[in-house]
């Protein structure tokens, strides 16, 4: 016989019983009932943020760097709103998480009650898929059935909309061994066929890259061993989206660096000329493809996706592959090793010396200054000073994102969290949070804007609160550096409003929040600065003051392809605006 | 060509531009049928509906109902125009549903039946009125209410035929329309998937 229990009651115990620990939120009228059941508990554990927002991307550093699925609890109304942002994320992002937000009671649903909004009306479009709970009956199969659809397929966010009079009503529950979909099936198997046309392909390849991004990731810890397995075996040259960073070890020799519109020279150039590209888990985005019509015009193309709707949606595919990227790394390294193919040993080494010719352009160099910090060195010497430690990174949005992308190196998944598809500002912060709750012992640090780091700063009283020891590095130019730079670039050097002059003292701002405040302005003062940094077992916030007008190279301007990328020597600071061509000034 | 040799706008300044690429849709549109068998579950029309207005595809016509009162299963029939990547992008994006069953592209199977019910209100007296009920019969539209002055025509058919017989009805006094939108199935005796 099913158990006899409250509405709330059935949240706490789906959540305990999908093996949730911690959850994230802020409570309010139309969720009491469960926060007083969460009282009432010790399995799961709740982080008090200060903003809604701060929720949904907390829990998206939780999920990213563990590979589970974040769970967050918020109120209606302007809990489910402030939400949107963090999911709508998430679904960019294909982060897995569980939203539960409280809805006023059924029979007020429809007549503009208190904190009433249409939750599932309004998050329709920015999640996976919502539902809201009629009958206390239902709910502890729409508990279960939105963790199997958050975390199963393509990854995203799920909303449960719980109104408060079923979160106070008995019915029955019923575990989560006994629930199965009734119609959610995403295929995971890469059709076989398909796979040895791949792998015939990927073997008579003179110029071949491996172009992989965040669906590796998502497919979990197995799928990069995989994918490292894979590539060894064929000897080709490998990037990755800014999401799929980690996948594959930036210390390998065969590593060129990340595509796209900050990506390094080497890899935009080889996606440009190769013959064969192998796309694992990513889904040629637009800062990847540059111009479409001129993007790898003469390769043939594999994609392996999990999403069908990602495969020819924006490039052809000669041959598309819908699957996990696991599983089907798993096979084409069977079907690889079953037919020891002979590669084009010549082939291939005329391409790795056209490679080394690219990489000698040394695309990222910048200009050293004695005096001022330039941010990519500051980047530089932060990975110097925390790669041999536990360390996962957060950013925002912005220069230093891609900055932090470029000069820190990453040889493990899911220690990068970073808003890729939707640009989050105020991403960082509260996924340092969600990253810290999950790994109380790791170095957690947030490199960040001084823009970015404003919209969500309130989530460090939670950092705080739960004595999260996140390191806030904040690369200071008093600019919102990457819409300067497209100003610049791209609007006349007319730097309308991005420039930041009442900018908070954030040393003492970092005291008002009761955590640690450092400066740092010379180059010369910024190791032991970081090393201070590293040592204080509490939340810092970093003030690293940088060199105000530097940009982000190298870089494919709009209208461009990725032959045509610029780089940072071919353009002066303070005269950047003459590079983009007037046909790439039409668009959009 | 340089932005900086670009010509000045009316405030002497340099136009503005962005960091979005566009490229240039080669292909012809073309119209459509697809059918979508999906869970009759509160919202599942809005899952729909919103993804055509969200990703900005046309739809020119929707027929929705229920079909298996067991299963809860309804069977929404779209027809809509778009290039032959739109129309693919659409099925797939109609696939990624979470409630959605299964879906047939019927242009593309290419024996579908197509159907449209219309109920058409005729209002006027003497020959315009002899001749609309002539023109009926022609058309085999059945009167399903008839005043002194009126007729209410059933009409059944094809899209063509009923956009032609409305267009005939416009000089013999049409007064309003109502259309059921397409139902459409395929020919034989294979089903879709549910």
């Amino acid at each position: 016989m099913p158990q006899e229990m409250s509405g709330a009651e059935i949240v706490l115990k789906a959540l305990a019983d999908q093996g949730v620990e911690h959850i994230f939120g802020y409570p309010g009228g139309a969720v009491l009932p469960i926060y007083d059941e969460l009282f009432q508990q010790e399995k799961v554990k709740h982080i008090l943020v200060r903003h809604e927002q701060g929720a949904a991307h907390a829990a998206e550093g939780y999920a990213r760097s563990t590979g589970k699925c974040g769970v967050l609890l918020v109120t209606s109304g302007p809990g489910a709103t402030n939400a949107v942002t963090g999911l709508t994320d998430a679904l960019m992002d294909s982060v897995p998480l569980v939203c539960i937000t409280g809805q006023v009671p059924t029979h007020l649903i429809g007549n503009d009650a208190f904190q009433e909004c249409d939750t599932v009306g309004i998050t329709r479009p920015c999640t996976k898929h919502n539902y809201l709970v009629k009958d206390v009956n239902e709910l502890a199969r729409i508990m279960h059935e939105a963790f199997y659809v958050a975390m199963h397929g393509r990854p995203g966010p799920v909303v449960v909309d719980i109104p408060k009079d079923i979160q106070f009503a008995k019915g029955k529950y019923i575990g989560p061994t006994n629930i199965q979909h009734k119609t959610y099936r995403p295929q995971v198997k890469g059709d076989q066929m398909l796979i040895r046309e791949a792998v015939e392909a990927i073997a008579h390849a003179k110029r071949p890259v491996f172009y992989t991004g965040g669906g590796v990731v998502n497919s979990g810890r197995k799928a990069s061993q995989l994918l490292r397995e894979f590539v060894k075996l064929t000897g080709y040259p490998i990037t990755s989206t800014l999401m799929g960073l980690g996948a594959y070890p930036a210390s390998d020799p065969q590593w060129l660096g990340m595509l796209g519109m900050h990506g390094t020279y080497e890899a935009n150039l080889a996606m440009h000329d190769c013959d064969v590209m192998i796309n694992i888990g990513a889904r040629f985005d637009d800062r990847i493809t540059g111009k479409l019509d001129q993007f790898s015009p003469n390769s043939r193309k594999v994609h392996v996706d999990i999403d069908p709707a990602s495969i020819n949606k924006t490039v052809r595919a000669d041959i598309g592959i819908i699957g996990d990227c696991g599983h089907v790394l798993e096979d084409m390294i069977r079907v690889w090793k079953n037919r020891q193919p002979t590669v084009d040993k010549q082939g291939l080494k005329q391409w790795w010396q056209q490679i080394g010719t690219w990489k000698s352009r040394d695309c990222l160099r910048y200009r050293h200054n004695k005096d001022i910090i330039m941010p990519q060195y500051a980047i530089e010497r932060l990975y110097a000073l925390t790669k041999d430690r536990d360390v996962y990174i957060t950013t925002e949005v912005g220069q230093h994102q891609m900055w932090a992308a470029q000069f820190y190196k990453f040889e493990q998944p899911n220690r990068w969290m970073t808003s890729g598809g939707l640009g989050t500002m105020g991403y960082g912060l509260p996924a340092t949070v969600g990253v810290q709750v999950a790994h109380p012992d790791a170095l957690v640090i947030d490199i960040a804007g001084d823009a970015s780091v404003l919209m969500t700063m309130q989530e460090m009283s939670t950092a705080v609160q739960y004595h999260l020891p996140v390191k806030i590095f904040i690369l200071n130019n008093q600019y919102m550096g990457m819409v300067r730079q497209w100003q610049q670039l791209l609007h006349g050097n007319r730097l309308s409003e991005s420039y930041m002059d009442s900018l908070p003292d954030f040393v003492k701002l970092a005291e008002a929040y009761g955590c640690v405040g450092i400066r740092c302005e010379k180059p010369a003062d910024l190791d032991n600065a970081i090393t201070e940094m590293i040592s204080v077992n509490r939340p810092v916030i970093f003030d690293c003051r940088v060199a105000n007008l530097a940009n982000c190279f190298p870089m494919i301007p709009s209208g461009k392809a990725h032959h045509e990328m610029l780089l940072g020597e071919d353009v002066p600071d303070d005269d950047a605006a003459p590079v983009v061509s007037a046909e790439g000034k039409v668009l959009v | 060509m340089d932005a900086s040799s670009k010509p000045l706008n009316d405030k002497g300044l340099q136009p503005p531009a962005s960091a979005y690429f566009m490229d240039s849709r080669k292909q012809t549109p073309e119209t459509h049928t697809l059918c979508v068998i999906v869970d009759n579950e509160p919202g599942v029309l809005a899952r729909v509906i919103g993804l055509f207005a969200g990703r900005g595809y046309n739809i020119e016509s929707l027929t929705v109902s229920e079909t298996s009162h067991e299963k809860h299963v309804s069977r929404i029939t779209i027809v809509t125009t778009g290039t032959p990547n739109v129309l693919a992008q659409i099925r797939s994006q109609l696939e990624r549903l979470v409630p959605v069953h299964s879906v047939a592209d019927l242009s593309v199977i290419g024996n579908a039946i197509e159907r449209e019910m219309a109920l058409v209100k005729v209002a006027g007296k003497g020959d315009k009125r002899v001749e609309a009920l002539r023109l009926a019969e022609a058309f085999r539209a059945r009167v399903i209410d008839a005043t002194t002055e009126s007729f209410i025509f059933e009409l059944t058919g094809k899209v063509e035929k009923i956009e032609h017989f409305i267009l005939l009805m416009v000089p013999l006094g049409l007064v309003e329309v109502s259309r059921t939108g397409v139902a459409a199935i395929s020919r034989g005796a294979d089903a879709m998937k549910v």
